[in-house]
This record gives structure tokens, C-alpha cells and sequence, in this order.
């Protein structure tokens, strides 16, 4: 495995508008082309590491965040990052399902129109790499037209995920993207995330341990707004080196 | 008292049943008494009918129903009707006030979802509130004695003089700036309606998931993109609800108008003309109206405003549900 | 980059217009508060609340008889319209729940909220003055109070249906009967809805004019018999502001201003306790 790293934590901490210190000295590196994986008990500060990495906790005022996120060599938390062309390199996936009010074709067209992309024809060939890539061209071809509304919860997520991969971006957050989901859905996407790791590299957040151990390369275990432990997926599962990772992967707590 | 229960299992408590069998008699008095009160609103409703049919009938006989719609004249002295004029009027104020504040009214909803900082959100929404519970009759006063003048000294001629070269635009503004005229009325009733829009809007806009614009974030979208291309698509249904609501209001708003318009029965082609709305009309000549014919073809006019604000409310409501059905999903 | 910094410049923009469009919004407020406010203080002095209006054209007086009367429509109007609103809402959030007929008379009645005023001014006109012969204060109480019914019957429906249904189970289980578990338990938990919902209606009738204008009119001599024209505060402003006479233009500002600040205190009353009751 060639481990080139894509970002890089150091000592991040974070604090919610009410003061609240929700993460505390991470230091984590986040591979090329693999999926790391963050696991850990509701309220462990996961999903709020992951929105870090986009900088989505600034649309509300008063959050703080201290440390950095080298993203390749520059830093993520600096105040003068561009919000808009990080959030187009650095996409997302959220648990529910979040299409737009437009048809399918609109929806994953939107970013590239928001990149300036307006021809009609590299509009159409995008959209279309971007619905094969998330495996959900064959399903709605034929459809392109119709409301994004009219698709299954399933079919909806793929289409989110096709939409954030349209940009082209380098990196993926996954916010337990088939929480929402049954198990066939579920299993569409996980087969999707493996698939996509050639391309971008991917953080997921999920609550679910098997589904962990299945996708992801890397493992990190969080807990009251630590990380815990970090390793190869196999170790963590295997032979943690904490006691209280163990306990969690095997189900005593959590 | 089991005989109240029979008919309601868990999973149906929401619908109470009404059966009288075995029942306490002073519940089914006071069920009965709460259910005259709520059918009263269906009683005022056709009593409302009922009576203007009735006491238009005269004028309905004399003028028939096509002729008294698209008739100009309103002559009580040589007792011949028609309501043309004082549709036009309502029609024309209630297209210009909604023109001037529909822009007004969802840049505010805008800047209260999305923009202000919470410490003005509060604020600037108790002020929409307060706009909206402010008399119309204070709206009406201050357009004669405030508006009034700013208009026919400043604006108007202003406006005149831009236009003046203007072929087609400048007919707009031929006349002499009174400040008694369509363009300040529509000014006044279009301040009274803003509120209305903006609070409908503003509720329509915060039932925008927030998980959905952050998406929209997420892929690097401008705050200004997010609100053009999620929210405002997100809630058109909740936000023309709301504009056909005020529609609604403005059709049948009587007292902001009724200081500024000038009660002149005539098709005005300039804004700076006078002229009358059927609320203005009956404001006016109802409680002087010296003959049958006269009375008469007022409750016709109060009849013909009846049913086109009862449709236009009755399309905003129809609206305002299928947002809410929508959203509620 | 270019593009990014060109959207960008497109989103202040815009944004800027919403900005502005919120504080015009603010200015008419101001501007219309603060004229009120003005014009109102110059021309308040006591004469106004304790002497009746001098003949036409003449300096002084008051408009004693429009404060009294105002007060007696509005009273009237509340006497009659809050019961019939309270018990149409109770029907609709308890015996009703669920039913079709409920469903039908709320959304009538959200549209009897917005239907004209002077409509509901005519259809008095024809059924209570019209008969009777003359204009009297008991139509422009009936007026207001058909306005008021509506708005007070769809704040019950709402406030009554934020109690817990299971409130009422706990009470149906100690064996009480419908009625008493409404009146008794139901009622007490949205007491301060309704309430509210009940301030809010009286501030909105307290400034209606145009279902007075052909019920009660207007008299100029002070009066409290009900079977006879009444002054309004409203239907004053009125006449007194599109009359010729500076001195009926000072008391309609003065009227204004007082009618005004006890719509907004009760305005202000009504949201307050929403906000300190339901956050």
C-alpha cells in the first residue's frame, strides 16, 4: 500500500458557539486513495471532526476551531482559505438523503454549472460519467427529466454521491451516509466506496462496526472528543491496542 | 363512562367519537353548544351570501350580471351602474402595491432566514410583526398627511420628469402630481402588505431542511446560490401561497386606501389620476346612498368583491396546504 | 479563480438587496411610528379624554364620546365574539378531531380571517340597520365580533391541539366526563394560548374602521345607548382627518396615536407571552 497522506490533523481542537470543547488535540493522517473510517459512541465528536475538514461548522457563528488540517501543504483552518473552492475539491455525504429541488440531470449539474461548465454536450458527458461512476446511470437513463424526488432513498443517495463526485473533488466526507438506508441500498454503496477509492480518498463516519471493518483501511476510534487510537482497519478490529477500543468493537459498550 | 371509549382504539385517539348513547347529558349540551359555535362560521359565510344576493337582486334584475361587470358608468343621478371602474381600480392598486412589495417582502424574508446576525433576527422579525398589527386606518391617515405631499412634491414630479421621453412609459405619469392619486395609494397599500408577504415567505423559507442547503454548501455553492437555487425553489409553493394571500388582503383593504384615492369613477391611464376601488366606493357612498337602485348596486359591488377575495383566499389557502403537505412529508 | 471571485461579487450583491429591502422594510416602520408618535404627543392633552367634541370649526373640545364608544363596541364585540370563538375552536380540537367537518370549518374560517371587512359592513348594514331604521352601536359590535370569531376559533383549535393527548387519557381515566376533562383539564393547559390568541383579536378589531363606518356610524354628542349611533375612535380619525378644520387634523393624529399604542402594547403582550410560555 502506497501511503501517501492527502490531509493531515494536527493538534485540532474545536469549540461549538456555546463554549462546548467537542474536540481535543487530534492529531490524524488521512491517507491517499484509502478509506479511513471513524467509529466511535453517539456524541463521540466524529461527524463533528469530519464537518471540520470542509469547514462546515462556519455557516454558524461562533464556532471556533485551534490547530491545523494540512490539506497537501496548505493549511484548511486558515482564515484565508476560499470556503467556495475548498467545498468544491473536499465534497460530502450526509446521513439523510439531500436532494436539490430540480430534476436528476439538474442536480448533478449544479456544481459544474456553479464551476462554469455551461455547454450543453460537456454538461450532458459529466453528468452521465458521474451517474456511471455512482452506479446509478443504468437506473435512471431514461429519466433524466423527472424530480429527484422520485427516486428511492437508495437511488437518492447514489445521486447525492454522484452529484459531489461530478466536481472532481479529491476527497470525500461520508457522514453515515446509509444510516438512512435498507440493507440492499446499503450494500450498493458500500460496494461504491470501495470502487471510488482509485479515484478520491474518503473519510466515513460510521456508527455501524461491521460495516467499518468491511470498507475502510484505516480505523480511528474516538471517544469524548479524543481520538483514542488510530491504525490499520485490521489491527483496530483485531488487536487493539486500547482497552476501551476493544470493548467497543466487540460490542460491550456503545 | 365506558360508552365514550367504545369507539376509540390507541392508534385512532386522534378522531373523538360523537355518540350520545349513555352519555353524561350535560356533555352532550355542551358538545352541542361547541358545535353551534363552530358551524356559525359556516352560517356567517352563507348568511353573507344570502344577504348580498338578496339586496343586489334589484340591480342584478336592472343591470344583469355581464353588463354591471363591464360597464364604466357609475351615475346615481341618472341611476345607471356598472362596477368596470371600480374593478379596474381594485385591480390596478392590487397589481401595483403587490409589484412594489413582493421584491421588498422576500428580501426581507431573505435577510432574516439567511443573512442577519441572530442578534438581529429577533429584532427586525418583532418589527414585521408590529408593521402588520399597525390599523389601517393609521396607514390611510399618514398616506394623507405624510406620503401625500412627499409624493406630489417630490416623487411624482420626478418621476414625470424622467419619463418625460419616454414614449408609452410617460403616459404613465400625465397629469398633475396631486399625491391623491392610484400611484400613492398602491405605495401605501403596498407598505401595508409587506409584512404579510415577508412573515408568510420567511415561514416557507425556515422549513428548508438545513441538512439540504448544507449540501449545497458542501459542493461549494455562495451563500447568494444557495438561497437562489435550494431555498427559493425549495418553498415557491409555501411563497406564492403567501403572495396570493396578500392578494387576498389587498383586494379587500379599505381604509388605506380610501384617504389617498380620490373616489374618481373613471378608467385612469395615468397613476397620477385619481380614481375608485369598489372598498373606496362603498367607504364612501354607502352610507349616502339616497335610492333603491343606489343601495342596491353597492351590495352589488360588496357582492362582486366578496367572491373574488373569497377565490383568491380560498387559491392561497389550497396552496398553503400543499406546502404544508409537502414539507410535513 | 476568476469565477469564484465573480460569484462571489454576484452573491454580496444580491445579498445587499435583501439587506436593504430588510431595512426599508425598518424605515417604514420608523418613519410611520415616529409620525404617529409626533403629531400624536403635540396635539394629547387632557381636554381630549374629558370633553366632548366642540361644534365644527370651532377651537377645543374633545372626543370623550369616541374613547367611550370605541370602548363599548370593542367590549361588546369581545363579549359576544371570544365565547362563540373559544367553544367553535373547542369543537373543532375535541369532539371533532380528525373529522372532515373540522377540517372544512378551519380552513373557512383562515379565509373569513382575510375576507374584507366592509363586506362583513354591508351584511350588518342589510341585517341589523337596515330593520331597525337607523344606525346603532349594537351592529358595529356585531360587525367586529364576526371579524373577531374567526380569528379567535382558529387560535383555540391550535392552542387546544399543542395539549397532549395524553393529558386527557389521564383525566378520562379518574373517570371524569368529556366536558369536565375539557373545561377542567384541556382548557388550563392552553389557557395562556388562547389568551393570546384572544389579546391579539381584540387588537385587531380595536382598529377596525371600515365594518363601522355603515353599523354604528358616528355621533357627535356623547352617547352610551347601544340602540342608537355611536362615536368610534376609528370612524372619528376618519372624518375628522378628511375635514377641512387643522383642529380635527390635530385630534385625529391624537386619536391615532392613542389607538395605535394600545394595539401594540397588546401586540407586544400577546408575543411576549407566546414567547415566555412556548419556547
Amino acid at each position: 500500500m502506497l501511503d501517501q497522506i492527502e490531509l493531515r490533523v494536527k493538534g485540532l481542537n474545536f469549540y461549538y458557539s456555546g463554549g462546548i470543547h467537542a474536540l481535543k488535540q487530534i492529531n490524524l493522517p488521512i491517507y491517499s486513495n484509502q478509506v479511513t473510517a471513524l467509529i466511535g459512541p453517539s456524541g463521540c465528536g466524529k461527524t463533528t471532526l469530519l464537518r471540520c475538514f470542509n469547514r462546515m461548522h462556519d455557516l454558524y457563528p461562533g464556532n471556533r476551531y485551534e490547530g491545523e488540517i494540512y490539506f497537501v501543504k496548505d493549511d484548511i483552518l486558515s482564515p484565508d482559505t476560499d470556503l467556495i473552492s475548498l467545498r468544491s475539491r473536499i465534497g460530502m455525504v450526509f446521513q439523510k438523503p439531500t436532494p436539490f429541488p430540480m430534476s436528476i440531470f439538474d442536480n448533478i449539474a449544479y456544481g459544474l454549472k456553479l464551476k462554469g461548465i455551461k455547454k450543453r454536450s460537456d454538461l450532458s458527458e459529466r453528468v452521465e460519467k458521474a451517474l456511471v461512476h455512482a452506479a446509478l446511470w443504468e437506473e435512471v437513463k431514461d429519466k433524466l427529466n423527472a424530480s429527484a424526488y422520485d427516486l428511492s432513498g437508495g437511488q437518492q443517495q447514489r445521486l447525492v454521491i454522484a452529484r459531489a463526485l461530478a466536481v472532481d473533488p479529491e476527497v470525500l466526507l461520508f457522514d453515515e451516509p446509509t444510516s438512512a438506508l435498507d440493507p440492499i441500498s446499503t450494500a450498493k454503496i458500500e460496494e461504491l466506496t470501495a470502487a471510488l477509492k482509485k479515484d478520491v480518498t474518503i473519510i466515513i463516519v460510521t456508527h455501524n462496526m461491521q460495516q467499518a471493518a468491511r470498507i475502510s483501511d484505516r480505523t480511528g476510534f474516538m471517544m469524548l472528543g479524543e481520538l483514542l487510537e488510530f491504525g490499520d482497519t485490521n489491527k483496530i478490529f483485531t488487536a487493539p491496542s486500547e482497552k476501551l477500543t476493544e470493548d467497543y468493537v466487540t460490542g460491550r459498550f456503545g | 363512562m365506558p360508552a365514550l371509549f367504545c369507539c376509540f382504539d390507541i392508534n385512532k385517539r386522534r378522531t373523538m367519537a360523537i355518540s350520545f348513547k349513555n352519555k353524561n347529558p350535560v356533555d352532550v349540551i355542551f358538545s352541542l353548544l361547541t358545535g353551534l359555535a363552530s358551524v356559525s362560521v359556516i352560517l356567517f359565510i352563507i348568511g353573507i351570501i344570502y344577504v348580498l344576493v338578496s339586496e343586489s337582486s334589484l340591480a342584478m334584475g336592472r343591470f344583469g350580471i355581464v353588463k354591471f361587470l363591464t360597464s364604466a358608468e357609475w351615475n346615481p343621478v341618472k341611476e345607471d351602474f356598472g362596477a368596470l371602474t371600480n374593478i379596474y381600480g381594485t385591480v390596478l392598486t392590487t397589481f401595483l402595491s403587490l409589484l412594489f412589495a413582493i421584491p421588498v417582502a422576500i428580501g426581507i424574508a431573505i435577510f432574516v432566514t439567511e443573512i442577519a446576525p441572530n442578534f438581529l433576527k429577533g429584532p427586525i422579525g418583532v418589527a414585521i410583526e408590529l408593521l402588520a398589527a399597525i390599523p389601517s386606518i393609521i396607514y390611510g391617515m399618514w398616506g394623507l398627511f405624510t406620503l401625500s405631499p412627499i409624493m406630489s412634491n417630490y416623487i411624482e414630479p420626478f418621476l414625470k420628469k424622467v419619463t418625460a421621453d419616454i414614449p408609452l412609459v410617460n403616459i404613465l405619469f400625465q397629469g398633475t402630481p396631486m399625491g391623491i392619486d392610484i400611484l400613492t395609494a398602491s405605495v401605501i397599500l403596498s407598505i401595508m402588505i409587506i409584512p404579510f408577504t415577508a412573515s408568510i415567505s420567511r415561514d416557507s423559507f425556515n422549513l428548508t431542511p438545513s441538512v439540504v442547503k448544507e449540501s449545497a454548501y458542501a459542493i461549494g455553492a455562495t451563500q447568494w446560490e444557495v438561497v437562489k437555487n435550494v431555498v427559493l425553489p425549495y418553498s415557491k409553493l409555501g411563497v406564492f401561497g403567501g403572495v396570493v394571500l396578500s392578494l387576498g388582503r389587498a383586494l379587500g383593504e379599505t381604509m388605506a386606501v380610501a384617504f389617498v384615492l380620490g373616489n374618481n369613477h373613471r378608467i385612469a391611464t395615468s397613476l397620477l389620476d385619481a380614481a375608485a376601488t369598489i372598498t373606496v366606493t362603498l367607504a364612501n357612498e354607502f352610507a349616502e346612498a339616497d335610492n333603491d337602485v343606489y343601495l342596491s348596486s353597492l351590495f352589488y359591488l360588496a357582492l362582486v368583491l366578496f367572491v373574488m377575495s373569497f377565490i383568491t383566499l380560498a387559491v392561497a389557502k389550497f396552496f398553503l396546504l400543499k406546502a404544508e403537505r409537502k414539507y410535513s412529508r | 479563480m476568476m469565477r469564484v471571485q465573480k460569484r462571489k461579487i454576484e452573491g454580496s450583491i444580491a445579498l445587499t438587496f435583501s439587506t436593504l429591502a430588510a431595512f426599508l422594510g425598518l424605515f417604514w416602520l420608523i418613519f410611520i411610528l415616529g409620525d404617529v408618535l409626533v403629531h400624536g404627543v403635540k396635539a394629547l392633552n387632557l381636554d381630549l379624554f374629558i370633553n366632548d367634541p366642540a361644534p365644527a370649526g370651532v377651537e377645543g373640545g374633545g372626543l370623550k364620546n369616541a374613547f367611550v364608544g370605541q370602548l363599548l363596541i370593542t367590549l361588546f364585540a369581545t363579549l359576544i365574539g371570544v365565547p362563540v370563538g373559544v367553544l367553535g375552536g373547542t369543537f373543532l380540537a375535541e369532539y371533532a378531531r380528525g373529522r372532515k367537518i373540522a377540517r372544512v370549518i378551519s380552513v373557512l374560517a383562515d379565509i373569513m380571517v382575510s375576507v374584507p371587512s366592509i363586506v362583513i359592513g354591508t351584511f350588518i348594514y342589510a341585517a341589523l340597520v337596515k330593520p331597525v331604521g337607523h344606525f346603532n352601536g349594537w351592529a358595529g359590535s356585531l360587525a367586529l365580533a364576526i371579524i373577531m370569531v374567526p380569528v379567535v376559533l382558529r387560535t383555540t383549535e391550535d392552542m387546544l391541539s399543542l395539549v397532549p393527548w395524553t393529558l386527557r387519557e389521564a383525566a378520562f381515566a379518574l373517570g371524569a366526563p368529556y366536558y369536565k376533562v375539557i373545561t377542567q383539564v384541556v382548557y388550563r393547559g392552553a389557557a395562556t394560548g388562547i389568551l393570546t390568541g384572544i389579546l391579539l383579536s381584540i387588537a385587531r378589531v380595536a382598529g377596525e374602521t371600515a365594518p363601522l363606518l355603515f353599523t354604528s356610524f358616528n355621533n357627535s354628542f356623547f352617547s352610551v345607548n347601544m340602540n342608537q349611533p355611536i362615536s368610534s375612535l376609528t370612524v372619528t380619525i376618519f372624518q375628522y382627518a378628511m375635514g377641512p378644520y387643522d383642529s380635527w387634523h390635530e385630534q385625529a393624529w391624537a386619536a391615532a396615536f392613542v389607538i395605535t399604542i394600545f394595539i401594540l402594547i397588546l401586540t407586544i403582550t400577546g408575543r411576549l407571552i407566546i414567547k415566555w410560555r412556548y419556547r
